[in-house]
């Protein structure tokens, strides 16, 4: 007799063919088993890598039931094969760890856990977090789809010395965005030195003064684009300013003009996460050490430069979703841990127990001894909650996009946020 | 051997190269024909499609950034791949001409930048086009006084930067096609000519010319598919973004980011098959305008 085939659906075939592909395109999983112990799978990037290698040296013994294995790739490449891994469902991490400007593209499908579910109870844990960065990881459904590591604080960075050859104070830069340009053009004027890398970075942080609760940042809180608002048009024009008295060097933050200025004392600022005191310290331009001061940026507009989440794959071996859940509280909830993360990665903890340790107290000595994580404190629970939204990566190209065309070609402001608005209504429900 | 094996042995030593173009080659072609025709979430995974018809075309259709894209890619494939030919084949004559046993030396040299790996070549130009610090601002600065260019971050000046580092990697990759073509010529038509009287140009133009075609229209094919193709250089030299106003962004860089970046696998490839479509009818266009000029020559 004749045995009937097993027929498979074009769908099916296609699975089948993706994962294939993906197979030989992603490393081996950790095993299922071996003898008794559950073997974790943990996907991160540099120096999240680290953190975690750091605290299985004391976790590993005390969960000997457990082995970890860290599958570390550059910053992008893991992003990407992260989308891959939860499109084809094969070869999947037990724990992600996702970036924070990745956070919406991930968000918005349904390849993660959600961890307000009774098995994990996320939401249990929200008051020991900082506000904004346990509800950045909530998704259209509300559901918590990672937990926060760790948070970058925006910290206005500035040059002491040539503040001084200016002939200004800390408050003549902070007290506001047209007061912070005033400034620059003092500074150049006495030192020749640019206020701040690209004016872009100006209009990053402007538009994001005076969002409303529940609004993204590029979207409103029924996910309608938002560029043609008040905020943007500001922003726009504190930009267009800087670009006017040619207070902006015009390159891009981490190439090589970015680094061989801030090396020559060519910046009088820059405008970044709290990590980037450790950056410069360690490798961008450690003999300017006892130059720089940190300060809360013009306005007092309090915004998060980065951030780590850890996630669950939906589809990840059922049996070891618990082990991965104790592994993330232990990274996420310990205040030992997040405390490490901070002294050995410059890693600054999401978690709020962890931020008031005596060593936030401490002098920083790449800011000639000012207790900076005290100011970096304050700015991350001042920073407001805003919603994630998938397209806002591109939403980010298209407004940068615009505001080219605005200093360049001097388009009009209101022209160039009309156009940029018309493009993400055209791929908002994408 | 038995007849079986026999009939067998060339499908099982071919299969190497089959099960691998299968896996590497068709079914991703294919996957991205029907990724073409599905709005897809990827990160919920391959259940998550769903069929949309021929949304994504008519997306990618009225999606400014295509456009724009497009027109860099154009622009970018003339600024870069004209050039290329039009000193190529000049210099492959002079070097089949005059540099005798040096030829295949100076060829050699050409040709490196072409096999050189692109990131390597990227970062270096990256570095030669920086503005305060760069060595080619600090050449014309020195050389004609002018002041700093801002090559990779000013939108008019990123394209001819580009430009200049694909010219500059392929130039080599054509000399040594039209040297290859310039070795077939018989050396008694040019006897011949100088006899009649004919100079270096009626010479250049009556025999060289003629005789390079076939290879020239496989050169300016080559050119017409890699320019339209043009990824990793602006890529590298824009760190992945297309640069200021997206002015480098070439198609097949927006096709990346389109999918890996901003999630849309569906127009993502509804982009790639529009480009194939007119990388074809470019091809055909250049193989039909080789053709009459061929009429014109005989």
């Amino acid at each position: 007799m004749r045995q009937a085939l097993p027929r498979f659906s074009r769908r099916q075939l296609l699975q089948a063919g993706a994962a294939l592909g993906a197979s030989a395109c992603l490393p081996a999983p950790a095993a299922e088993t071996k003898g008794q112990k559950i073997q974790l799978s943990v996907a991160t990037f540099p120096l999240m890598d680290q953190i975690v290698k750091d605290c299985l040296k004391t976790w590993g013994p005390q969960h000997p039931e457990i082995e970890v294995e860290i599958v570390n790739r550059q910053y992008d490449d893991h992003h990407t094969a992260m989308t891959t891994a939860l499109s084809t469902s094969g070869h999947l991490p037990d724990i992600i760890a996702l970036e924070s400007s990745y956070m919406g593209r991930f968000a918005f499908g349904n390849g993660l856990d959600d961890l307000s579910a009774p098995a994990f109870g996320a939401e249990a844990y929200r008051s020991l977090f900082v506000p904004f960065a346990f509800e950045q990881a909530r998704n259209r459904e509300h559901r918590i789809i990672a937990m926060p590591a760790d948070i970058g604080p925006g910290t206005l960075f500035y040059r002491t010395d040539l503040l001084a050859k200016a002939g200004l104070k800390e408050e003549d830069l902070t007290r506001s965005w047209d007061d912070y340009v005033e400034a620059g053009a003092r500074i150049k004027a006495a030192t020749g030195a640019y206020l701040i890398g690209h004016t872009r970075l100006v209009k990053d942080i402007v538009s994001r003064a005076g969002a409303k609760a529940g609004d993204g940042l590029f979207f409103d809180a029924s996910g309608q684009p938002a560029i043609t608002s008040h905020r943007f048009q500001r922003a726009f024009e504190v930009a267009k300013r800087v670009r006017e008295l040619k207070l902006d060097a015009q390159v891009d933050t981490w190439f090589n003009d970015w680094a061989e200025s801030l090396k020559r004392g060519r910046l009088a600022t820059e405008m970044s996460g709290a990590w980037m005191a450790g950056q410069m310290a360690n490798w961008v331009a450690p003999k300017t050490a006892g130059l720089w001061r940190a300060a809360m940026p013009p306005e007092r507009t309090c915004v998060a430069y980065g951030g780590t989440y850890y996630a669950i794959p939906r589809r990840s071996d059922p049996a070891k979703k618990q082990a991965a859940w104790t592994l993330i509280k232990e990274l996420c909830l310990s205040r030992s841990r997040q405390l490490q993360a901070f002294k050995t990665q410059d890693s600054f903890p999401s978690l709020l127990s962890a931020q008031d340790d005596p060593f936030f107290d401490e002098p920083l000595p790449f800011l000639a001894g000012q207790p900076a994580r005290q100011l970096w404190r304050d700015i991350a629970r001042s920073i407001p909650i805003t919603q994630m939204h998938k397209q806002n990566k591109f939403a980010d190209e298209v407004v940068n996009g615009e505001l080219d065309n605005v200093l360049e070609y001097g388009k009009p402001i209101p022209e160039a946020l009309a156009d940029a608005q018309a493009l993400l209504v055209h791929r908002a429900n994408r | 051997m038995s007849t079986v094996a026999n009939r067998f042995a060339p499908y099982i030593l071919i299969s190497p190269f089959l099960i691998l173009f299968a896996v590497f080659g068709l079914f991703p072609l294919l996957f991205s024909l029907w990724l073409a025709f599905q709005s897809w979430e990827p990160t919920s995974g391959l259940d998550a499609m769903r069929f949309v018809g021929i949304d994504n075309f008519v997306f990618a259709l009225t999606d400014g950034w295509f456009w724009k894209s497009l027109r860099n890619t154009l622009w970018l494939a003339i600024a870069s791949g004209l050039p290329q030919h039009l000193v190529a084949l000049p210099l492959a004559v002079f070097l089949h001409g005059r540099m005798g046993r040096w030829r295949n030396v100076l060829s050699g040299a050409y040709f490196l930048p072409y096999i050189t790996s692109t990131v390597a070549v990227a970062m270096l130009f990256s570095s030669m086009f920086s503005t305060d610090y760069g060595l080619i601002n600090a050449a014309l600065s020195g050389a004609f006084g002018i002041d700093p260019i801002n090559w990779l971050w000013s939108p008019s000046t990123i394209k001819p930067a580009v430009a200049i580092l694909v010219f500059w990697r392929y130039l080599g990759f054509n000399v040594v096609l039209y040297l290859a073509a310039l070795q077939t010529v018989p050396k008694d038509l040019y006897e011949a000519a100088r006899l009649d009287g004919a100079g270096a140009w009626s010479q250049f133009r009556a025999i060289t010319l003629p005789a390079v075609k076939p290879m020239m229209l496989f050169a300016v094919t080559l050119s017409v598919i890699g320019g339209m193709q043009l990824f990793e250089e602006p890529f590298i030299l824009t760190n992945g973004r297309g640069g200021s106003d997206q002015a480098a962004m070439t198609v097949a860089m927006y096709l990346y980011r389109l999918a890996f970046d901003f999630n849309d696998f569906g127009a993502a490839s509804a982009l790639a098959w529009m480009m194939f479509g007119i990388i074809a009818g470019l091809t055909w266009a250049t193989n039909k305008a080789f053709s009459e000029r061929k009429a014109v020559f005989a």
